[in-house]
């Protein structure tokens, strides 16, 4: 493994894994965190690369504006759209009982 | 549990408010921000998704034109800056409202910014004092599913499980975020109401949402925090979520204000948290603790490309803009001659344009206030019915006014007229001709009846050939009856006079 200076901590591996509700061994947030720290690594090795004059990008074309108009298009059905769900109740998905807030 | 409060008055001596707004709109349009499901309120549970609302793999969304450009409008209303170029972003976080696991929202690219919303505060004893709101924001983002909490309490501690309606989720939404108002002192409360109520006529007068709270098209976010009186900082905020009329927006502040006041009194810490409004009982409970733990890990929406207005689409969206309300209503006022307490029941009663409609058709303004706030009014309301759905347009008022001033019907008749149309028999004149509404004008017909109706009455008769001209009233009243209410009482009274002079 390369010598890398991102460095990721146990802690910030459990944390991660808390907000992608993935449960994880002590064992195995131990192994993970130099793994995660190459992938940090690798992505920053960008930063090389862009100079300040190449403004940060989330999409590979110069498109704008792509918007559809307000027409309503077809829907499913209850039935189609409940067709995936482990359990539905009143035409309603079923979902466990639910901790914490609404955002 | 109850909270302890400090009386408000005792709060706001010793510590200063600082207020915080996060107002979210649903938009009316007719379908969803990312899809074409439409929008309707009230339909069957989720009979309005789409494999883009449901999250299902490999779907793609769209953002909807009409969307953004009411969220431009908005932004214009508000005196903001247009975004040139901004991006939504995946906010993310699980619950099952949100069946994509994240909400696209916008993050630190909000389409409108830097704005103000100049308020009119009622003053006591009449009168209004204008606030500055500064709007540091207003972004674009969707709506989420509605839950069902079923289990003993009904509430969602203590439910079994939950159920979901996705027809809700992905209609557009629009966030509209203060700065911190302070300066407000006790009128923190009444500042916030009308805030909210001065944004929701706006919202309204840009026909951008029905802006209904009770349906939830308008919901308010509290955020309020107390620092000691003359310090200059700020405390720190409570944010009371879905506070959804008028009334608990001013009731809520006024509740934290207390309820801080005391946490603060007792030498105790502010939890920064949200905070649950309870209606019924006019109370505020602790929700979830906001901590350094809330990380949304926001990031450009891969699957939509960014909105970049063009300068151009901007001005032309300036061009639709509405004189805003209070603007307006102050105009308006002011060229009908009404007291404030006039305007303040006319507003009130939803039937601001439905005045200005029938003035604009012919009536004064007196006669079309008293028509739509009287009679139609009165109708309404036994109908359980808005004036504005009533079965009769400005046009047909003015038309049954013009009628009164002609001297073809008389205010009784014409509440006939009204009636007919209400009833769907047409226009007021056809209303007249179909139920022979018209007064009597031939003075034949009239002549006769004032004869039969002195000859009936002779004692009568006699006072009024001795002077007594008061005494035509009873004569008046029997000719009005033998013409069944169809003449005009002024000319009978002059027949009378006349025969008996």
């Amino acid at each position: 493994m390369p010598e890398t200076q991102q460095q990721i901590s146990a802690d910030e591996v459990a944390h991660l894994a808390d907000l992608a509700r993935i449960d994880l061994s002590a064992e195995e947030r131990e192994r993970l965190a130099p793994q995660l720290a190459v992938v940090l690594e690798y992505a920053a090795s960008l930063d090389g690369v862009a100079g300040d004059d190449v403004p940060a990008t989330s999409h590979p074309l110069p498109l704008r504006n792509v918007l559809r108009e307000d027409v309503p298009q077809p829907s499913l059905t209850a039935e189609e759209a409940l067709s995936g769900a482990p359990a539905v109740e009143q035409q309603r998905f079923e979902v466990p009982r639910i901790l914490g807030d609404e955002q | 549990m109850s909270d302890t409060l400090v009386d408000y008055d005792d709060a706001v001596s010793r510590y200063d408010p600082a207020l915080g707004l996060e107002v979210h709109v649903e938009l009316g349009t007719a379908t969803k921000m990312f899809c074409g499901c439409t929008t309707a309120f009230g339909a069957e549970p989720n009979t309005q998704t789409c494999p883009t609302c449901l999250g299902l793999p490999g779907s793609m969304p769209v953002a909807n034109r009409t969307a953004v450009e009411s969220a431009i409008r908005i932004g214009l209303a508000l005196g903001c800056s247009i975004s040139e170029d901004c991006r939504f972003a995946r906010k993310n976080y699980f619950y099952p409202d949100m069946p994509k696991n994240f909400q696209t929202s916008q993050y630190d690219e909000p389409i409108a910014f830097d704005g103000f919303l100049d308020v009119d505060v009622p003053l006591e004893g009449g009168g209004t004092e204008t606030v500055r709101v500064e709007i540091e924001r207003a972004h674009m983002e969707e709506d989420t599913g509605k839950s069902l909490h079923v289990g003993t309490s009904g509430r969602i501690h203590g439910a079994d499980y939950s159920l979901v309606d996705y027809n809700r989720a992905g209609i557009p939404l629009i966030e509209i975020v203060t700065r911190p108002v302070t300066g407000l002192g006790a009128r923190a409360p009444e500042v916030a109401r009308a805030y909210v109520a001065q944004l929701r006529d706006l919202i309204v007068a840009l026909g951008v949402s029905d802006a209904r709270m009770d349906q939830g098209s308008i919901r308010a976010d509290v955020n309020l925090s107390l620092a000691p009186a003359g310090s200059g900082t700020l405390g720190t905020r409570t944010e009371t979520k879905n506070v959804n009329s008028l009334r608990s927006v001013e009731r809520a502040v006024r509740y934290e204000v207390g309820r801080h006041a005391a946490v603060l009194d007792a030498g105790e810490k502010v939890f920064q948290e949200t905070r649950h409004w309870h209606e019924d009982t006019g109370i505020t409970t602790a929700g979830r603790e906001k901590s350094d733990a809330d990380d949304y890990r926001y990031f450009p929406e891969p699957d939509l490309v960014p909105v970049a207005p063009s300068r151009e689409w901007v001005e032309e969206l300036r061009g639709t803009l509405p004189e805003p309300p209070n603007v307006r209503r102050a105009r308006l006022q002011e060229a009908w001659g009404f007291s404030e307490l006039e305007m303040r029941d006319t507003v009130g009663a939803g039937a601001l344009d439905l005045i200005e409609q029938t003035v604009a058709d012919g009536a004064a303004p007196q006669a079309a206030r008293k028509w739509w706030l009287g009679e139609l009014a009165r109708r309404a309301n036994d109908a359980g019915t808005e004036l504005v759905d009533l079965a009769v347009t400005p046009a047909d008022v003015a038309r049954v006014q013009a009628l009164v001033e002609e001297g073809t019907v008389n205010d009784k008749l014409a509440r006939q007229v009204l009636e007919g149309v209400l009833a769907g028999e047409g226009t007021p004149d056809e209303v007249v001709a179909a139920r022979g509404l018209a007064v009597v004008s031939d003075d034949g017909a009239l002549s006769a009846a004032v004869d039969e109706a002195i000859a009936a009455n002779p004692d009568v008769a006699d006072k009024i050939r001795d002077g007594k001209v008061a005494a035509a009233g009873a004569l008046i009243g029997a000719v009005m009856k033998q013409m069944k209410g169809q003449a005009d009482a002024a000319r009978v009274r002059e027949l009378i006079l006349e025969k008996l002079s």
